[in-house]
């Protein structure tokens, strides 16, 4: 005869486990050994941490499920406060007796806790270990300070054969209090592997076609998502919505099974939009399947973080503009951007040195209001009265949270502002009123002894062009190549101009 | 297995092996130990004459039990009371009030508890109290037999002793020291606690009602006495039902402290914790793995144990990263020592990633920034990255100013066995200089 597998647990309960939880075998064998057998005592907490979807709770759940073990499930997502966790626990384990006899105080403490549990457990023994699962442990640690210590040794406060499992994506280190507690034991779960990922992921087979071809769809699924997603959820939600498309060839007749590169050309690009909108939630997978559907007509999938959607009034997006170049722009040089004869100043010279690291790289500086309206008078087209519609529409722009103000709200005379919105967003609107956002950024500067900037001094001295606005030169310089944003930024020092543009102004 | 006869009740393997993990498991998870305190005896011995005097000659005392966690505070109390309890003389005359630090948060919820533990709820009733003091001294009162002689002394138990400094004017430390110190209820006031700076906690009034007697367990055993303790703590008892099987086991265990790659395992252990809870949790991982196929703890065993207790948890984490994320980690870690930890923002590291983006790489293709993004604010869920002030300040999230919570080290330790990683990226990474 031979032995079995785990002493005080049936061979085909065991088994019919492994079947259900695939790629984690050790782990299972490693929680078994550790459980023992029913009876006996284990130790009092236990830590399991991994990342997300890698079976922490699936693996425990359904162990204890099908092994029939006495155990409580709790998710400390539902805990608003403590008293719902202990009577979650003191419920599963005692269920009628506990409804029926004395239940707990209104905003029990721990102490009422342990308390009824010693009382219940004078009456119901434990026969096997009890186990309490303690789901997204991190949260405990937002409760009362007692909770998270007291749980951990659980065992000794109430004297019953209980282990407390906490399962968390968050390494102990950061739950440890000041001076220190009970140490659970550390369980980690690895993160399923590729192949693993894949063995998974072609479980759920499409009925009306053959294993082997969505196993190579989940192939090339893998290789697009692979090097930034290994949530198996959330692949395999991917998986099942980009599924349809990937058939689409097979159901028209162009391709046959067979024709791996022609099916693969076909989605590989669907896969790399979607991981830009429904991976990032930007469309919800109702609306990506319904654009999949209206083939034909190029419907431009817009998600919520496109600019395209903000409309403002005029002078608002003057206003934001001004906003931007006073958030972006040291105080100092506004004389370089904005004054007509500013005189020569070198970039490099005149700058503190902290002021020389790019500010896109540091972010929004506060701004007065008089700066704001200064650079909005100096960019804006036609004249503008200060009238009290121009102040309305800043503190609307706070209120569509664009702006935000900085200084206390009871300083009326001198506010102060911070521009809070992206690069993106300020080009975008820039662009519906014709105005060259990047020429006037300082970070966007050139340095004076490029040649790009000889050749544009070139241009200014040009007698035709000398009539021309400023802004109509920049907008003319510029229209061609648009400058590369998605570039790295770099230090201010050290930025040189895309080389196509000079090329074609030494031209 | 042997068909020789024998007077010894002869149990099939996998009996003798549950019997074993039955007992075992309840030294090592629930504290029932087969020898008294090791290594504490003249502490085991003070503390025991200590109480004794409370409850047998009706002395007033109070005593703090000092000791890193996990050096056997608890255990030598209980180890103490137990014995406390076994005498005659004293078993009929005192009342045991165990409080702890966890439980009862405030001094009310003490007191309630202690008037539970002492079974006078009826007593008390509905009866309104003026003050804490008052209570408690109606409590105290109403355990007196008649004439003030012969009261009957309670010990008070306060373990996690540091968290009752914390309550509202330390009122119920105030209660019990004063009355330990005049001459009422005999009472003694044990405290356990983890923290050597306890007396500072306390106000000066507290301070001065205490009888300043501290038992320190401070444990001075070497490797050899460490070594013995833990043979004690494996060794099967006398009266183990099958007797040649645990002879057998004995002698294993024997053997297993002799061996030179478990003697190792252990001495690393040693220098690094002396206490008895991690070393239960040694031993319990050991214990876990002994089957019927394996039925002694072999030092290969204890191996897996200490690798399993020591492993780096952030290291694990960062193995489960992907790619992305792990670009974005080494970023930061650039950033770091360019910048000498200063914090950073999501755009210099997403600088910082593009910049290598450009130069070096060959695997990493270029990511939409909200990918990025996305993957940033993982590893924040993941707590690797912390952000610098609150959460409230209304600030743009690219342009919040995080820390890296790993450390140089820690990051190069993890990328060498991170599964499949690309060369460029782990160039990057060795390199000095973005």
């Amino acid at each position: 005869m031979s032995a079995p597998l785990h002493p005080g647990y049936a061979d085909d309960r065991v088994r019919l486990l492994i079947e259900k939880l695939p790629c984690r075998e050790t782990q299972l064998n490693t929680l078994l050994a550790l459980m023992g057998e029913p009876e006996q005592y284990c130790y009092p907490s236990i830590f399991i941490y991994g990342h997300r979807a890698t079976g922490k709770s699936y693996v425990i759940q359904t162990l204890l499920r099908e092994l029939e073990l006495p155990h409580a499930v709790v998710s400390c997502v539902e805990c608003v406060s403590a008293g719902i966790l202990f009577e979650q626990v003191l419920r599963s384990f005692f269920g009628s007796a506990y409804s029926s006899s004395n239940a707990l105080p209104r905003k029990p403490s721990l102490s009422d806790f342990i308390r009824l549990y010693r009382q219940l457990c004078v009456q119901f023994p434990a026969t096997q270990t009890r186990y309490i699962i303690l789901d997204k442990a991190e949260l405990l640690r937002d409760m009362d300070a007692n909770l998270l210590p007291g749980f951990l040794r659980l065992q000794e406060l109430v004297e019953d054969n209980v282990t407390v499992i906490l399962l968390s994506e968050i390494v102990w280190d950061k739950f440890r209090p000041n001076t220190g507690c009970f140490e659970p034991l550390l369980l980690h779960f690895p993160n399923y592997s590729k192949a693993e990922l894949q063995q998974i992921l072609a479980r759920d087979t499409h009925p009306a076609y053959s294993p082997e071809l969505y196993s190579s769809y989940i192939n090339i699924l893998l290789g697009v998502f692979y090097s930034v997603c290994r949530d198996l959820r959330e692949l395999r939600h991917l998986a099942a919505l980009n599924f349809p498309k990937f058939c689409e060839p097979l159901e028209t007749g162009e391709a046959k099974e067979k024709d791996a590169h022609k099916l693969w050309r076909n989605i590989e690009p669907q896969l790399k939009k979607a991981m830009q909108t429904v991976y990032l939630r930007e469309v919800s997978s109702v609306q990506w399947e319904e654009q999949q559907s209206a083939e034909g007509e190029v419907a431009e999938l817009r998600g919520l973080s496109s600019h395209d959607h903000v409309e403002l009034p005029y002078y608002s997006k003057y206003l934001l503009i001004a906003a931007y170049l006073a958030s972006y722009n040291p105080a100092r040089t506004d004389r370089r951007f904005f004054l007509k004869h500013h005189g020569k100043i070198k970039k490099t010279n005149f700058l503190k040195k902290h002021e020389k690291t790019s500010n896109h790289l540091l972010g929004p500086k506060p701004f007065p209001l008089d700066r704001l309206l200064a650079i909005f008078y100096s960019v804006v087209d036609s004249r503008v009265a200060p009238t009290a519609s121009v102040f309305a529409q800043i503190s609307s722009l706070v209120t569509l949270q664009l702006l935000s103000q900085v200084s206390h709200d009871d300083q009326l005379d001198a506010p102060k502002y911070k521009c809070a919105v992206s690069l993106d967003f300020i080009r975008a609107i820039a662009r519906t009123v014709g105005f060259d956002v990047v020429r006037h950024l300082y970070d966007f500067l050139l340095r004076p002894d490029r040649h790009a900037d000889r050749a544009c001094r070139r241009v200014t001295t040009c007698p035709l062009l000398l009539i021309l606005s400023r802004r109509t030169l920049s907008f003319q310089m510029y229209a061609g190549p648009p400058l590369a944003c998605d570039s790295p930024i770099p230090a201010a020092s050290r930025f040189l101009r895309p080389p196509d543009v000079s090329e074609k102004m030494q031209k | 297995m042997s068909k020789r006869k024998s007077k010894d009740i002869h149990l099939p393997a996998g009996e003798c092996l549950s019997q074993v993990q039955r007992l075992l498991r309840e030294r090592f998870c629930h504290q029932q130990l087969p020898v008294g305190p090791f290594g504490f005896e003249s502490q085991h011995k003070h503390l025991l004459e200590l109480l004794k005097r409370t409850a047998v000659h009706g002395e007033s005392n109070s005593v703090l039990i000092v000791g890193p966690r996990g050096a056997g505070k608890s255990m030598l109390l209980n180890c103490v009371l137990k014995e406390l309890m076994e005498m005659n003389e004293v078993k009929k005359n005192i009342l045991l009030v165990q409080l702890s630090g966890l439980l009862q948060t405030d001094d009310g919820i003490a007191l309630k508890e202690i008037t539970r533990q002492l079974n006078l709820e009826n007593v008390v009733g509905d009866k309104v109290f003026g003050s804490f003091a008052e209570n408690l001294v109606f409590l105290l009162e109403a355990l007196k037999k008649g004439d003030r002689s012969s009261s009957r002394p309670v010990l008070f138990t306060l373990d996690e002793f540091d968290l009752f400094a914390h309550h509202k004017n330390q009122t119920l430390l105030y209660n019990l020291l004063d009355i330990s110190q005049s001459a009422q209820t005999p009472v003694a006031v044990v405290g356990l606690t983890c923290r050597l700076d306890v007396l500072e906690l306390l106000e000066k009034r507290v301070k001065s009602r205490f009888s300043h007697r501290q038992i320190h367990l401070l444990s001075a055993v070497d490797f050899q006495g460490f070594l013995r303790g833990v043979e004690l703590q494996l060794r099967l008892p006398p009266d183990f039902p099958d007797r040649r099987f645990a002879e057998d086991w004995n002698a294993g265990v024997e053997a297993l402290c002799e061996d030179k790659s478990a003697e190792a395992v252990l001495r690393k252990h040693f220098n690094s914790s002396k206490d008895f809870r991690s070393l239960h949790m040694l031993l319990m991982l050991a214990l876990s793995r002994v089957t019927v196929s394996n039925p002694a703890i072999r030092p290969a065993d204890l191996l897996e144990a200490s690798r399993l207790c020591t492993s780096d948890a952030k290291a694990n984490v960062l193995h489960g990263l992907s790619i992305l994320e792990l670009c974005l980690v080494i970023a930061m870690k650039h950033l770091n020592d360019v910048y000498e930890g200063e914090p950073f923002n999501f755009q210099m590291v997403h600088n910082e990633f593009k910049k290598f983006l450009q130069r070096k790489s060959h695997s990493v293709h270029n990511f939409e920034k909200p990918v990025v993004v996305k993957a940033f604010e993982h590893l924040q869920e993941l707590e690797l990255i912390k952000p610098m002030d609150g959460a409230s300040v209304r600030s743009q999230k690219e342009y919040q100013l995080v820390k890296l919570m790993l450390d140089h080290t820690q990051i190069m330790e993890a990328l060498q066995k991170y599964p499949q990683c690309p060369t460029d990226v782990k160039q990057w990474a060795t390199s000095a200089f973005g």
